[in-house]
């Protein structure tokens, strides 16, 4: 790598760790997904461009690729931004406009970065990128302090119900590596993320350009006791970000071989939602009732005892039940609701607003309905936290509190239960775009 | 590992057999696009998975530009007939006969932007609504902002700038008559993910992905294969060397890498060492920087 690059190359900043390629320790790694929110010049792609650059994840000609780029764009330093700009228009534009998902690996663990734009259609994309995140990382500029930016980013992640947000607060090499500094932004933070159902909160201080705190421990910084961001990555726990309590298996495809070996096998093929389940449990299958027993889970390496979130398996009942796509199974002492009027958190995401009173196919896991906008309750101003309710136009990037009425009923948990039974997406019946992302309340 | 957590190669592969049986649930006639590469065969092998114990619902389909090494085709025609999947050929020399796309000429001619024409000729004989691929965001970065369910319309083309958002897994596949979809089970997955997966799975792959010796010239830098389709300069001599190839296209734009690796687990240190990109010896993505996203939004894998 050369020298002027954004990034500055104090080789103590540099990871020495060893690639992950021992195969059994690759293969007793934990998957983490995280996404990055920050506003405009806070230094977001340099600190992606740091982990992955420390984890070795950024390639020779990849680098290559971006020096040019930079050189022909007349710019003084190599700009790790231009790794993020995936297409042509963002590179023409020096913007970026859609979700990038980026990879890297430690010895202990892999990360899947969901990249979100900070300034064009931030919520919807930041709500896509939070969709699937186990963390968020929120970077506040330490200079400017929480910023509007930074309770809209607290407040989405707490929305779409990301069990843990780290808030680095970057660039305090431009403020004298001040704790004074460091301490009023938490305490700025933590006032107003009472207010959120954010449970796992921390808060580190950082430079992202010099590395402070990112991977290695900051030296400047004496005062700060925590951990730095890499370990805080590889090691916060989880485990039981899934929900183990609440036994859902929606259906999502019946496996049926009508071949002479497995003449009679009728197997229910999905991914399950919440619970364990285990062989002899007795079942309840949604919307019929009927009760019945695993006979077995199957998978193609063989049967399992138990199976829990996110594991892919098929499910055999000891009774011959209907049972197609759509159809939940559950434990009977333990169920979800069935419910064809619910209201949602709605973000809308489509530049045609919501139409009152619309019809929309909704989806709820392998389910899929009609459904009726029946009132828009009211619209979150996202920076402040207030409720609109003299303005109940609903267009692109608008969160609201809407009620839906479907053709049928769904079987739903609280979004805050249950991430993938609590959400839905709303599909225009005309464009067959997906417009809108829901969680139910 | 804590009991009730899944490894990362584990909740990839649930998270791929979770997209395979949402196309066979959501689309009526999909298709799986099988190049003899590495990635397309760890996917067939996670469709083998995810339907298991019946056999895999679609076919698999075949671009042929005829301009493959032979190893992949012999391998392509044993995986076929040891899974028992269904076969469709689609043939870019067919397509030049039919006169739909005229041939490259010089001594970079390629078939590799051909393949677009026929496959979606491919794709509209057939009626394919869904067509999987083994993509991967990490390759390359018009991929990095893929979709699982990705949306192509009436003819065929990527609106990198108009995707539906994809949450949780969620995923629409809606569309009007003529529109299909690509799909990208493996869009999670890194380069190393697949060779791990490849060597804790026992997947077979290609003899050519590990090292051999073989007669190539050099070019940018490039070991390129030497047979009668590749036009040589009269400075590019042949040379006996031990090579293998990272990735597995068009032998006119696929080059081989100098290596010693002659198992997966060599092959894996060698990735984990490397310090370019699998795709750095493909000649096609060196076009211009926004090759990819061009021959993607017109048509492409």
């Amino acid at each position: 790598m050369s020298n002027n690059s954004k990034i500055n190359h104090n080789p103590s900043n540099i990871s020495h760790q060893p690639s992950p390629v021992n195969h059994d320790s690759y293969l007793n790694m934990e998957l983490l997904r995280f996404t990055t929110a920050g506003s405009v010049d806070d230094g977001k792609s340099t600190l992606i461009g740091r982990l992955l650059y420390d984890s070795k994840s950024i390639f020779e000609d990849q680098y290559e690729a971006i020096e040019e780029s930079s050189k022909r764009k007349g710019e003084e330093h190599v700009n790790l931004a231009h790794l993020t700009d995936g297409l042509r228009a963002e590179r023409e534009q020096g913007i970026t406009i859609d979700v990038a998902y980026r990879y890297f690996a430690t010895p202990k663990r892999k990360f899947i970065i969901a990249d979100t734009p900070g300034h064009i259609q931030y919520t919807r994309n930041m709500v896509t990128g939070a969709s699937t995140a186990n963390l968020a990382i929120v970077l506040v500029d330490a200079r400017k302090g929480m910023v509007e930016q930074t309770s809209r980013h607290s407040f989405i992640a707490s929305l779409l119900g990301i069990p843990h947000v780290v808030y680095c607060i970057n660039k305090m090499d431009l403020v004298d590596y001040s704790e004074e500094t460091f301490n009023k932004i938490k305490s700025d933070i933590q006032n107003f993320s009472a207010k959120l159902e954010t449970k796992d909160i921390h808060f580190i201080p950082i430079s992202a350009l010099n590395g402070d705190n990112v991977v290695h421990k900051s030296e400047n910084m004496p005062w700060y006791e925590g951990t730095t961001l890499m370990y805080l990555l590889e090691n916060i726990h989880i485990a039981s970000d899934h929900n183990h309590r609440d036994c859902r298996f929606p259906v999502q495809y019946v496996i049926r071989p009508q071949s002479k070996e497995f003449h009679d096998y009728r197997g229910y093929a999905g991914r399950i939602a919440g619970g364990i389940f285990k062989a002899g449990d007795e079942i309840k299958v949604l919307p019929s009732g009927k009760i019945s027993k695993i006979k077995s889970i199957d998978t193609y390496d063989g049967p399992v005892e138990e199976a829990f979130a996110p594991m892919s398996v098929t499910i055999t009942l000891e009774d011959e039940v209907d049972i197609s796509r759509g159809d939940m199974i559950v434990r009977e002492n333990n169920q979800p609701e069935v419910l064809a009027d619910f209201d949602v958190m709605l973000c809308w995401m489509n530049d045609k607003g919501l139409v009152p009173r619309g019809k929309y196919y909704i989806r709820n896991t392998s389910n899929e309905a009609r459904c009726m906008v029946t009132e828009v309750k009211y619209k979150v101003d996202i920076n402040t936290l207030h409720r609109i309710e003299d303005d109940k136009n609903i267009s692109m990037n608008d969160i609201a509190r809407v009620s839906l009425k479907t053709t049928k009923p769904l079987f739903v948990d609280r979004y805050s239960r249950n991430r993938n039974t609590g959400s839905i997406i709303l599909v225009d019946e005309a464009t067959n775009e997906t417009v809108a992302a829901g969680m139910i309340v | 590992m804590q009991k009730y957590s899944l490894t990362h190669l584990k909740e990839l592969e649930s998270e791929a057999i979770y997209v395979l049986r949402e196309v066979a649930a959501q689309f009526e006639r999909p298709a799986l696009l099988f190049s003899g590469g590495k990635d397309s065969i760890v996917v067939a092998h996670l469709a083998r998975k995810a339907f298991y114990p019946a056999a895999i619902p679609f076919p698999l389909v075949h671009i042929d530009t005829g301009h493959n090494f032979p190893e992949t085709i012999t391998f392509r025609d044993e995986f076929v007939k040891k899974i028992g999947a269904q076969l469709i050929v689609g043939s870019v020399q067919q397509s030049i006969d039919e006169g739909k796309v005229v041939e490259e000429q010089g001594l970079n001619a390629s078939r590799n932007k051909l393949q677009t024409v026929t496959l979606l000729d491919t794709i509209e004989q057939n009626k394919f609504d869904a067509c999987m691929g083994g993509a991967r965001r990490d390759e390359e970065k018009a991929r990095a902002k893929e979709r699982f369910f990705s949306h192509r319309d009436a003819f065929g083309q990527w609106d990198p700038k108009n995707q539906r958002p994809e949450l949780w897994n969620i995923f629409n596949g809606k569309k009007h008559m003529g529109e299909h979809f690509r799909v990208f089970p493996i869009s999670n997955w890194t380069e190393m993910d697949v060779w791990q997966y490849i060597l804790s799975e026992n997947i077979e792959i290609p003899s050519i992905y590990l090292a051999h010796e073989r007669n190539v010239f050099n070019r940018d830098g490039v070991w390129m294969d030497v047979n009668d389709i590749i036009l040589r300069k009269d400075n590019e001599t042949p040379i006996k060397k031990t090579v293998r190839f990272r990735t597995i296209g068009d032998m006119t734009c696929t080059g081989a890498v100098e290596s010693t690796a002659d198992t997966l687990e060599k092959v894996i240190q060698e990735v984990a060492a490397a310090r370019t990109t699998e795709r750095g010896t493909r000649a096609d993505d060196k076009r211009s920087e926004a090759a990819m996203e061009d021959r993607k939004k017109e048509g492409y894998f």
